[in-house]
C-alpha cells in the first residue's frame, strides 16, 4: 500500500456569522449590496450557506438565490442566482462578479422590478472564520478512509467544500491529497465528481467512501 | 449579594449518539485552546425564562471541555426588576415614558454588583439589559467583555435604546438571536441563535405510551388528524387566529385543534385572552384548550410528538423556539414570518411561512392534502435544527467567539 510523503492532517472549521450593516429592502437595494459588501459576506451567503444547509438536496443553493425567490418573489432571477456552481469558481471576486452581473441584468430589463419592496429585508453577514486542528492524520489510504468517516460535518465541509477557495484551485483538500500525496489521479478525479448539490454532505461522504473502497479492492 | 449557580455536570458523551462521535470530537478540538481559561456569565434570574433554562445546560457542557467556566446572577431589589421589566417591553417597542428616577435605580443596583461580583474572568458574557451597566467595572486590556441580547431590537423605545447604548456600545461586541433584532452599533455584532437541548425532558425521546396517556388525558383522539399551537395565551401569538384558520381547514378535513398554554391565573392579561379565546371555540368539540401547569415539558412534549401539524401563527415574536422544538421533532410546522421564524423555517424547505388566516390556513390544507411532503419537511427541518439550533452548536460558537476575542487581542 502506498504511503504518503506528507501526511493529510485533519482540521475542522467553525463559523461565526458577523451582522454587516448593510442590508436590502429591493432588488436595487440588493444589487448595492453586492456590490459593496466584503469578500467575507459573499463566502458567507453562497460556500458557507451550503454548508450549512448540506441536507437540502433541492432548489436551495445560497442565500442570495432564496431571498430573491422567497421575500423578493423573482423566480426567474433566482433561478440564475441558484445556478450558480461554487465549484466553478477559485476566487470571490470571480463570483462576486457574476452575481452582480446576473443581478444588474435582471434590474435593467425589469427597471419596475427593481424598486418592488420585498417582503422581508435581506442582511448582509459574514463568516468568521476558526480553524482547529483535530490532532489526527493520514499516511495510508486506509487511514485515509478512516479519519474521514469519523468526521464531523464541519470538517468534511471544510476539506470537500471551502478548500477550492484555499486551494485556488477547481478541486478539494482529499482529491488534492490523493493525487499529489498517494498518487491516486482517477480516484481524486472521481471524488471532485461527487455533485454537492445534489448529495447531502453525509450522502457525499457515503459516495466517497465507496470510491476509496473501490479503489482498496483494486490494491 | 449574588449568587455563583453550581450545576449538575452533563456528559457531553450524552450527545454523542444523536450527534455522531465526529461533532463531539469537534467541540474538544476548538476547546483545547480555551483550557482551564476563565469566563463568566451574569444574567438576572436563576430560574424561569429562556436565558436560565439555556445557561442551566450550556454551563455543564463548557465545563465538560474544561473550561473554567461560572454562572453569576446579579441581584436586585423589586423596584429594580419593575424598571427593568419596563425596559424590557420598551426594548420592544411598547409605549413607555421613562423617568430619570428609573434610570437613577437602574444604574445603583448596577453599582451594587460591580462591588460584589468577581467580573475578573478572561471572557465576560453579559445577559440582556439588566446587567448591561456592569461594563463600567472593566479594567482596559484586561479581559473581554460581550453583551447577549436575546431582544429584539428592531424597533425600541428611543429613550431606554439611548441610555442603554451607551454601555453597549463599550463592550467588545454583541450578539444577537437574528439580524433583523441588531442595532448600528460601533462594536461587531454576531448572530447568536437560542438554541432547545435535545435531551432535556422537553425533547427527549418519549414512550409511546407516555404519549398515548397524555392524548387520553385530554380527551384528543389520537386516530385523527391534530393541529397544534404550544404558547403561553397572548395576544401576540393570535390563538384567536389560530381558530379562525381551523375552522377553514375544518371545511375541508376532519381534525382537531390542540391550543396549549400555561396557566392564565396568575397573568392578568393572559385570563383576558384566554377569555376571548373560549369565546372564539364556542364549545367546540374539537378545540382542546389546555391550561398547562407552568412547567409541564414532557405534557408539551408529547403533545407535540402527538400533532400532524404545528403551527406557531405568531403576530409577533422573539425567536420562537417551539418551531425549533417542533422541527426537532420532525413534525411538518406552519408559522408567521416573523421575528427569528424564518431563520428556523426556510420555505418550502424545512416548513411553510403564511401571513394571514387564510394563508395559514392554505398551508396547513396543502400539508394534510400532501403527507409526503409533509414528512420530507419535518426530515429536512430536523436536520436544520440539528446543524443550528442545538445546545451543542450554540456551546460551539460560544468557543468560536472566544477564539475570535482571544485572536483580536
Amino acid at each position: 500500500m502506498n504511503t504518503a510523503e506528507t501526511p493529510f492532517e485533519f482540521v475542522t472549521v467553525s463559523y461565526l456569522t458577523r451582522i454587516g450593516n448593510q442590508s436590502a429592502g429591493t432588488l436595487a437595494e440588493f444589487l448595492t449590496g453586492l456590490e459593496n459588501c466584503s469578500d467575507a459576506s459573499i463566502f458567507h451567503h453562497t460556500f458557507q450557506t451550503l454548508g450549512s444547509h448540506h441536507f437540502l438536496t433541492e432548489g436551495f443553493s445560497n442565500d442570495f438565490a432564496q431571498w430573491v425567490l422567497v421575500d423578493a418573489n423573482r423566480y426567474d432571477l433566482a433561478e440564475q442566482l441558484a445556478a450558480l456552481d461554487i465549484r466553478d469558481y477559485v476566487s470571490i471576486a470571480a463570483l462576486r462578479s457574476d452575481l452582480c452581473r446576473l443581478t444588474s441584468d435582471y434590474c435593467a430589463a425589469f427597471p419596475h422590478l427593481a424598486s418592488q419592496a420585498a417582503l422581508e429585508r435581506f442582511y448582509f453577514c459574514e463568516s468568521v472564520e476558526i480553524t482547529a486542528a483535530l490532532g489526527r492524520s493520514a499516511q495510508t489510504l486506509d487511514e485515509f478512509r478512516d479519519g474521514i468517516a469519523h468526521l464531523s460535518h464541519a470538517s468534511f465541509y471544510f476539506h470537500f467544500i471551502s478548500s477550492r477557495l484555499r486551494l485556488q484551485l477547481r478541486t478539494n483538500d482529499f482529491s488534492h491529497w490523493l493525487a499529489d500525496g498517494l498518487g491516486l489521479g482517477t480516484l481524486a478525479d472521481s471524488v471532485n465528481h461527487i455533485d454537492i448539490y445534489t448529495n447531502t454532505l453525509d450522502s457525499s461522504r457515503a459516495k466517497l467512501l465507496r470510491l476509496i473502497d473501490r479503489e482498496g479492492r483494486k490494491a | 449579594m449574588s449568587e455563583t449557580l453550581a450545576l449538575n455536570r452533563i456528559p457531553l458523551d450524552d450527545y454523542a449518539d444523536l450527534l455522531g462521535t465526529g461533532e463531539i470530537e469537534e467541540l474538544r478540538a476548538l476547546a483545547k485552546p480555551l483550557r482551564g481559561r476563565s469566563i463568566e456569565m451574569i444574567n438576572s434570574t436563576a430560574i424561569g425564562g429562556g436565558v436560565a433554562e439555556i445557561l442551566n445546560r450550556l454551563v455543564p457542557l463548557a465545563e465538560e471541555l474544561d473550561l473554567n467556566i461560572k454562572w453569576d446572577v446579579m441581584t436586585g431589589g423589586e423596584d429594580f426588576f419593575e424598571v427593568t421589566k419596563s425596559f424590557h417591553n420598551a426594548l420592544h417597542g411598547a409605549p413607555y415614558r421613562a423617568s430619570p428616577r428609573d434610570f437613577e435605580i437602574f444604574l445603583a443596583y448596577n453599582e451594587r454588583n460591580r462591588a460584589t461580583l468577581p467580573l475578573d474572568a478572561e471572557f465576560m458574557v453579559i445577559h440582556d439589559p439588566q446587567p448591561a451597566a456592569l461594563i463600567d467595572a472593566r479594567k482596559p486590556g484586561v479581559n473581554h467583555w460581550v453583551w447577549r441580547c436575546h431582544i429584539d431590537l428592531s424597533h425600541p423605545n428611543r429613550a431606554v435604546w439611548d441610555f442603554l447604548e451607551k454601555f453597549v456600545s463599550r463592550y467588545d461586541g454583541a450578539m444577537f438571536s437574528s439580524p433583523e433584532f441588531s442595532r448600528q452599533l460601533p462594536i461587531p455584532q454576531y448572530l447568536f441563535y437560542p438554541a432547545i437541548d435535545p435531551l432535556s425532558e422537553k425533547n427527549q425521546e418519549l414512550q409511546p405510551d407516555f404519549t398515548a396517556e397524555v392524548l387520553e388525558r385530554y380527551g384528543i383522539d389520537p386516530q385523527r388528524t391534530i393541529l397544534t399551537q404550544i404558547s403561553r395565551f397572548d395576544r401576540l401569538k393570535d390563538p384567536v387566529g389560530v381558530i379562525r384558520a381551523y375552522r377553514i381547514v375544518k371545511r375541508y378535513f376532519d381534525c382537531q385543534l390542540v391550543l396549549a398554554g400555561g396557566s392564565a391565573s396568575d397573568d392578568p392579561e393572559g385570563a383576558v385572552v384566554l377569555k376571548e379565546v373560549l369565546r372564539e371555540a364556542d364549545n367546540d368539540p374539537d378545540i382542546k384548550i389546555l391550561e398547562l401547569p407552568a412547567w409541564a415539558p414532557l405534557e408539551v412534549n408529547a403533545l407535540q410528538r402527538a400533532s400532524t401539524v404545528v403551527i406557531q401563527k405568531s403576530l409577533r415574536e422573539g425567536f420562537g423556539l417551539t418551531v425549533s422544538e417542533a422541527l426537532w421533532k420532525k413534525k411538518p410546522v406552519v408559522a408567521s414570518a416573523v421575528g427569528g421564524i424564518p431563520i428556523q423555517i426556510i420555505h418550502k424547505h424545512t416548513g411553510l411561512l403564511s401571513h394571514s388566516v387564510e394563508g395559514t390556513a392554505y398551508q396547513i390544507r396543502f400539508l394534510l392534502s400532501h403527507p409526503e411532503i409533509a414528512v420530507k419537511l419535518g426530515e429536512q427541518g430536523h436536520q436544520h435544527v440539528k446543524e443550528n439550533f442545538l445546545i451543542t452548536q450554540k456551546l460551539k460558537r460560544y468557543l468560536t467567539l472566544f477564539l475570535t476575542l482571544a485572536r483580536g487581542s
